[in-house]
């Protein structure tokens, strides 16, 4: 285990070396050394709780307005009041998977990062994040997770190192005033990839926008090709009895997806003149009217109103239209996990943070109210439409408590959230997942910008790729 | 001081002076007289060397911190680099030695053919666009009698852009839409919209057209620099003979800026084999790797996968990559050394 060396956390250090012992009662017991133990402060554990701690915790989006900031130092200070030997850092982050590597690589993560379900197993067999299966499981509300979530935070035997935060669910995400400037019924969004393609043109051809975008760089493109594939019942890998895992990248669905967006493109000329989106830059051109429609998480609302100043009577979220009966909307989130270069009290404050500032809201009725009224107050969306992280009556309930601080839209939603319950959720490709999606984006790309571009040519160089990514395992 | 080894010493040129000049009496005396200047030059060189490593140990603490800080940051990451290109490593976990193999599967990547595709097809476009700009823009400037100052700052002024802010600034002109600020200033004389930076075709020469921009102030100092350094003579003597200004310009300035034409062309090559930052924030690569240049390839090796890289195939790269232009400048070179020189 690395140690910060840091002078301020040498300054710390060797106040909290002292005590680090005292917190014996803490879940788990501190390793350090027999000698440091006095027995005098090891028969008081009331002291345990004074070890002073302090812990970085990634939280803030970079470009995040005042008021997003304001909120969450409102939350700190909560949390600071409940645990004051803890002392809480917020710091700007936001996972990219270049930015992701890098710091990770050079030790400059926070104590606690968020990270996409997809990287979790990846981190937890190469040992880059902290096991905490105890620390979580002291909670005492472990086995309430929804398996299907909590699963991308657990090693093979079911212990976990990162705890799942938020869930998504793929939504079909279209700008209500734009549709309403088309002459199209807003209240009424497409429930099929023809209206979709037909509300496209429409809205290109009246307003000059761009009626349907689509993410393709920083390995998004490969993300929503993805999403696209499952809606249309394809999958991207395939898993055999044996286990290993099968590169289909060039199955019909995704054949018939990469179609449909070259149709748009070059026939109907109706997805503009930008092809080089990723995640921010869609949020940012759809919050600036430049977007009817596209797909991304049902999540968006959030980032969109903090750092694109998206007008509220803009926003409008479905779900995507499902084709066939393999057909699955793709489901993703997120987990909080904590910095492998931390000290044990840091590691126990780590853990009260993420449970004090992610699942409180989602389990007890008082951490819901209090994180509705923090984020009401300084005029953060509350309501925004999510899947359940642990089962669904938590959330069912956990949505009635917050039900008088809602801020948001709802209206605007049901189109997704009275129908997300009833498609069945694909998780993302299990297998060298980002890579899958980094080896899918020039294939989006060349089909955005390339009239000729051969699909089939495409997908088969990219499947090649994938197999064999997956066949050095 | 012992005088025996002076004598000895004293004594070599004196015996080989005499087997030199057999028993010719003169050579003899005059080689006897010789043993004093001898020994003093002895001793000279000897106090010499005292001082020498006097001033050495005193030079060296001197350098110590700033050998310390280059060996640290410059000299060390390099032989890390070395290291690890026969590594398998990720940074956290203890690494492997995996002999060359990180050298085979980067020659084995389809995407390496690409790379070095795409970054000679820039260095093409930068050397036919981007080379002879600044030239032109120096000679009209040293041409130019009032305001050079002026003319110099406003040449320089993008160098002083930070990069990233003005690769983001020309991102925003070169929006695809007919709105975008390029196609707007073509629309009114009737052309595009281009595409710019949203289609294969187009995207590198839209690269090539911002780091011109970007890097020109540089090189245009370079030049005023060496103008100025032109003997007036020449162009005075070129008067006398009648010359315009074009036979001036072709047959004293340039001539006359050889030596730094040459240098200033392997310079731009090597730069433009590194060519990272625009392609990163224009296109990461695209589309449809279009875009990909070497230094983005290795970039993309490093950091694309967000479980942590393939930092052993970066780092075989980033060495091939050196090679190359490390044989490359030498061959150039040696090439060139007769140009230089001789006119």
């Amino acid at each position: 285990m690395h140690k910060r060396t840091t002078g301020r956390w040498s300054a710390i250090g060797s106040i909290v070396g002292l005590v680090a012992l005292i917190a014996a009662c803490s879940p788990v017991a501190s390793p350090s050394s027999p000698s440091a133990a006095a027995p005098s402060s090891a028969t008081n554990p009331s002291a345990a709780a004074q070890a002073p701690v302090t812990i970085s915790v990634g939280v803030l989006r970079p470009g995040a307005t005042q008021e997003a900031v304001d909120a969450l130092n409102l939350q700190i200070s909560e949390f600071e009041a409940k645990y004051p030997w803890i002392t809480v850092q917020p710091e700007e982050y936001n996972w990219t998977a270049p930015t992701f590597t890098a710091a990770l690589a050079a030790g400059t993560l926070p104590d606690v990062f968020t990270i996409p379900f997809t990287d979790g197993k990846g981190l937890i067999a190469q040992h880059q994040i902290v096991n905490i299966d105890s620390r979580v499981k002291a909670l005492g509300y472990a086995d309430k997770f929804n398996k299907n979530v909590v699963v991308n935070g657990e090693d093979a035997s079911g212990a976990i190192w990162a705890v799942p935060i938020a869930a998504y669910g793929m939504s079909l995400t279209y700008n209500r005033t734009l549709f309403t400037q088309a002459g199209l019924n807003a209240d009424q969004p497409p429930t099929t990839w023809d209206e979709v393609r037909a509300a496209a043109k429409t809205i290109a051809q009246k307003t000059g926008v761009a009626g349907y975008a689509e993410m393709a760089t920083e390995n998004t493109g490969g993300w929503q090709l993805t999403t696209f594939t499952y809606a249309l019942g394809g999958r991207m890998e395939t898993a055999g009895a044996d286990g290993k895992v099968t590169a289909t990248l060039d199955n019909p669905a995704t054949k018939a997806a990469l179609e449909k967006l070259k149709a748009m493109r070059w026939d109907d000329k109706s997805m503009g003149s930008t092809f080089d989106y990723a995640w921010g830059t869609i949020n940012q051109a759809f919050a600036a009217g430049q977007v009817g429609m596209f797909t991304g998480g049902s999540d968006l609302y959030t980032a969109m109103v903090q750092n694109n100043s998206l007008k509220p009577a803009d926003y409008g979220v479905t779900t995507i239209p499902l084709v066939g009966s393999d057909a699955g909307v793709l489901g993703g989130g997120t987990l909080a996990a904590v910095n492998v270069i931390t000290r044990d009290e840091q590691r126990d404050a780590a853990v009260k943070w993420i449970d004090f500032y992610y699942l409180q809201k989602l389990l007890t009725q008082e951490g819901a109210v209090a994180d509705a009224k923090a984020l009401k107050a300084n005029n953060q969306p509350v309501g925004v439409p999510a899947l359940p992280i642990f089962d669904k009556a938590t959330y069912d309930a956990s949505q009635q408590w917050i039900k008088d601080y809602i801020n948001v839209p709802t209206a605007q939603m049901t189109g997704f959230t009275s129908k997300i319950f009833d498609q069945p959720l694909v998780t993302e490709p299990v297998a060298h997942t980002q890579e899958l999606y980094a080896a899918l984006d020039p294939v989006v790309q060349a089909v955005l910008t390339d009239k000729n571009a051969d699909i089939d040519a495409l997908l088969k160089k990219a499947d090649q790729r994938v197999q064999a990514i997956l066949d050095a395992g | 001081m012992d005088p025996e080894p002076i004598l000895l010493q004293a004594r070599g040129p004196l015996r080989s002076g005499v087997a030199a000049d057999g028993d010719d009496g003169a050579a003899r005396m005059s080689t006897i007289a010789e043993p004093v200047p001898v020994a003093d030059q002895a001793r000279a060189r000897r106090r010499a060397r005292v001082r020498v490593s006097r001033d050495g140990l005193g030079a060296f603490l001197f350098l110590l911190p700033l050998l310390a800080v280059f060996g640290l940051f410059a000299w060390f990451p390099i032989i890390r680099a070395v290291v690890m290109s026969v590594q398998e490593t990720n940074l956290v976990s203890v690494p492997t030695f995996v002999g060359l193999a990180n050298f085979g599967r980067v020659l084995a990547d389809p995407q390496l053919g690409i790379a070095v595709r795409n970054t000679a097809w820039f260095a093409f476009l930068a050397l036919v666009f981007g080379y002879p700009v600044p030239i032109v823009l120096a000679v009209l400037m040293s041409e130019v009698r009032k305001g050079r100052g002026l003319y110099s700052a406003l040449a320089y002024l993008p160098v002083v852009v930070p990069p990233v802010v003005s690769v983001l600034l020309w991102r925003f002109f070169y929006d695809a839409s007919p709105h975008g600020v390029f196609n707007s200033a073509l629309g009114w004389v009737g052309l595009g919209p281009l595409p710019w930076l949203q289609s294969g075709d187009t995207a590198m020469p839209s690269i090539v057209i911002e780091s011109t921009w970007a890097n020109a102030g540089a090189t245009v100092i370079i030049y005023l620099a060496a103008l100025v350094a032109v003997p007036p003579e020449l162009y005075d003597a070129a008067d006398v003979d009648g010359a315009s200004v074009w036979q001036k310009i072709r047959h004293v300035t340039l001539p006359q800026l050889r030596g730094v034409l040459l240098v200033t062309l392997i310079l731009q090559l090597i730069a433009t084999a590194q060519l990272f930052t625009e392609p990163l924030l224009f296109t990461s690569g695209g589309p449809n790797n279009a875009t990909l240049t070497v230094l983005l390839l290795i970039y993309r090796y490093a950091f694309q996968n967000s479980l942590g890289g393939e930092y052993g195939m970066a780092a075989a790269l980033s060495l091939m990559l050196a090679a190359f232009l490390a044989i490359f400048t030498a061959i150039y070179y040696r090439l060139t050394r007769g140009w230089s020189t001789s006119s």
